[in-house]
């Protein structure tokens, strides 16, 4: 295959001439090979990436309802989002809620474990696959509905409790409680950022705290002073890809409520109501509309995030 | 600044492992001693003893009288400076330089005129305000000093801090650090596997191998008297040429040795018997081409002729297929494939036995 250009330009050198080969001759001989490796993901990025998303952008413009031919109504459902819908206003106050709890209190988990096993111990990778499972496992229904049999009236963690003598609540049941299990469901699932903050820690320079142990810092300055600062681009990453996450999440919410976003919606997860839209409601085009609102949110988060990036985020090079 | 260190048996292991073989050193007050030898010697982890920086596996460590083993680095009055600089990439070099003293929980006020002083002695105030990475290597590294003057410490420990620097910037701050131990006259320990800072540097040189100290002296004693076959190849550039040679005669006066198809007499006693193989060894800049001025060593093959402006150098061969660097002095025209014939001066030669031990 490779030998098509080569003998182009050995002719075109002999006989003084350029020979320059057309545009699709080039394409078949020289580049098809490489398109042909990069069709599963051409087919992947156009077929369910790309064609899905401006499917959705059209819909969302239109009043779709899975059963009859869309129709155009412009920005009807974004105005109805923002101002005739009462579980849009109730399904934010969900999500934010929970994604400013979640991520912070994952993310300072996520960090504590990561110092813990950054100190050389003995069986680290043991402990780093075992701290890395929840990670794997925590998203998934089985999890779910193990979490809802943990944190029910009846559940084991009340069994637990009882031992004490606390007749604890229905956790998830409770509208004051059920939100909070759901955060603790999160931070458990703290493996991932983990595994990447202790990648961080291991590109800190031993020598720094050799010379912060010199001058007789303790290993709390150290920390504050040397190692969270030389993590901030770790932090940083960290906090992004977990508040997208957090936006996301739909799983657990969906089976510990029985997709219904109870008790009193304090479970409406802004992605369990796109689904009820969508799905329980078929108003597709509306769904559509809400999904390229959070797509807003999101974007509107990560992008003040990097600009405020340049004054918490130091980067060494 | 008086300060003096002793080890006493100092020995350092990692499990079963020794890399350090009970070390026993005075270092004077006000000197500057170098720690020199090959990669893997024992040095850096001598230095990182003394800062505390490894605990020590036996022996001890005295700086001023006190035993140091179980204090903590910050408390033995000592400021190191590292291959690496250890500059927090995320503070001024204002910051880096008050680190310390933040931490030892001195006010602003006393802060601002001991980094000021200590910018001035390097010339770094310019650069206060900068982050490391806006430095070049030679500002990094004097940044890196400076933090070390700012704690006006006791004792100076250096781990190689001129080896990411390029050949002109080493020589430059070679001397920038000499300097500096004129002016600060404090005790100072410096680490290196180039012997020719080692040379340049040191008042005193401390020569390393295999976790053992082979020689201790000064740069010159080392250079004249090596006590042992590893010392004289290490010290000096280029390194001694090293001959096979056999002891024919010897007596308390002189010795008659034959190497390189000759034999040559000296005027000393040899610590050998007659019949016994030993090394000849002698400078490369020791030995001449002018009839008359020592003892013919041999003919050989001029093999290649380096010019490096004040001397020449020739790598040559002998008749027995061993080889010999000469350098001479000036710019010498040397034609390539020619013979010569190398004279050297006897009392400049060296004869080591068959443990490397000066003979």
């Amino acid at each position: 295959m490779t030998a098509h250009p080569f003998s182009a330009a050995d002719s075109a050198s002999t006989s003084g001439r350029a020979v320059t080969p057309s545009f699709w001759s080039r394409l078949w001989t020289r580049d098809a090979p490489g398109y042909l490796f990069l069709l599963p993901w051409f087919i992947g990025f156009f077929g369910l990436t790309l064609g899905p998303m401006l499917t959705s952008l059209y819909l969302s413009f239109t009043d779709f309802d899975l059963l009859t031919s869309p129709n155009w109504v412009g920005m009807d459902n974004y105005t109805r989002i923002f101002t005739a819908d009462p579980k849009f206003a109730a399904s934010m106050r969900v999500t934010f809620f929970f994604v400013i709890f979640s991520v912070p209190l994952k993310l300072a988990f996520a960090l504590a474990v990561a110092l813990l096993l950054n100190r050389g111990m003995r069986g680290l990778p043991l402990y780093r696959a075992v701290f890395y499972l929840p990670s794997l496992l925590g998203a998934s229904v089985a999890i779910a509905v193990l979490w809802r049999q943990l944190f029910a009236g009846d559940g084991v963690v009340n069994d637990f409790l009882a031992i004490f003598g606390i007749e604890g609540p229905s956790w998830i049941s409770n509208p004051r409680y059920s939100l909070w299990t759901l955060i603790v469901l999160s931070v458990w699932q703290f493996g991932s950022p983990m595994i990447i903050f202790l990648a961080g820690l291991r590109q800190i320079p031993q020598d720094m705290y050799e010379a912060a142990s010199l001058d007789g810092a303790s290993k709390a300055r150290m920390f504050w002073k040397i190692t969270l600062p030389l993590l901030t681009p770790v932090v940083f990453f960290n906090a992004v890809i977990q508040t997208i996450d957090a936006f996301k999440s739909f799983t657990p919410a969906f089976i510990i409520s029985g997709g219904t976003g109870n008790p009193i919606n304090s479970t409406l997860f802004y992605t369990l109501y796109l689904y009820q839209e969508a799905f329980g409601f078929f108003r597709m085009g509306y769904a559509s509309a809400l999904a390229w609102v959070l797509l807003a949110i999101v974007a509107a988060f990560t992008g003040f995030s990097f600009l405020t990036s340049k004054y918490w985020v130091h980067y060494d090079e | 600044m008086t300060t003096s260190v002793v080890l006493q048996k100092v020995v350092k292991a990692y499990g079963d492992i020794e890399v350090v073989h009970g070390i026993d050193l005075t270092i004077d007050p006000g000197e500057f001693v170098v720690f020199v030898g090959p990669s893997g010697c024992g040095k850096s982890t001598l230095l990182r003893m003394i800062a505390g920086l490894e605990p020590i596996t036996g022996g001890d460590l005295v700086i001023d009288g006190e035993r140091m083993n179980d204090v903590p680095p910050a408390k033995r009055g000592i400021a190191m400076v590292f291959q690496s600089y250890a500059l927090y990439p995320h503070m001024s070099v204002y910051k880096n330089l008050a680190f310390g003293l933040e931490t030892a929980g001195l006010k602003k006020a006393e802060i601002e005129p001991r980094v000021q002083r200590a910018a001035e002695i390097l010339q770094i105030v310019p650069l206060l305000g900068r982050k490391p990475r806006a430095l070049s290597g030679g500002q990094r590294q004097r940044v890196a000093i400076g933090r070390a003057i700012v704690r006006e410490p006791r004792l100076f420990l250096f781990d190689e801090p001129l080896s990411n620097l390029d050949a002109e910037l080493r020589v430059q701050m070679r001397v920038e650090i000499a300097k500096l131990h004129n002016d600060l006259g404090n005790t100072m320990v410096y680490v290196t596997h180039d012997q020719v800072e080692a040379m340049t540097m040191a008042d005193k040189i401390v020569v390393l191998n295999s976790g053992n100290i082979e020689q201790v002296g000064t740069p010159l004693d080392l250079y004249n008297n090596p006590r042992n076959q590893f010392v004289a190849g290490f010290i000096g550039s280029p390194k001694m040429n090293f001959l096979t040679a056999q002891l024919k005669s010897v007596d308390s006066k002189s010795a008659l040795v034959h190497t390189g198809g000759h034999d040559l007499g000296l005027n000393r006693a040899v610590a050998a018997k007659a019949g016994d193989t030993l090394t000849f060894g002698v400078r490369p800049e020791h030995i001449t081409l002018n009839e008359g001025s020592g003892l013919k060593l041999g003919d050989m093959r001029v093999d290649l002729v380096e010019q490096l402006g004040g001397a020449t150098l020739l790598y040559t061969t002998l008749p027995d297929g061993q080889s010999l660097a000469i350098s001479l002095e000036g710019q010498r025209s040397v034609a390539l494939g020619s013979e010569v014939t190398a004279y050297v001066d006897p009392d400049r030669c060296h004869l080591f036995d068959g443990t490397g031990a000066a003979a």
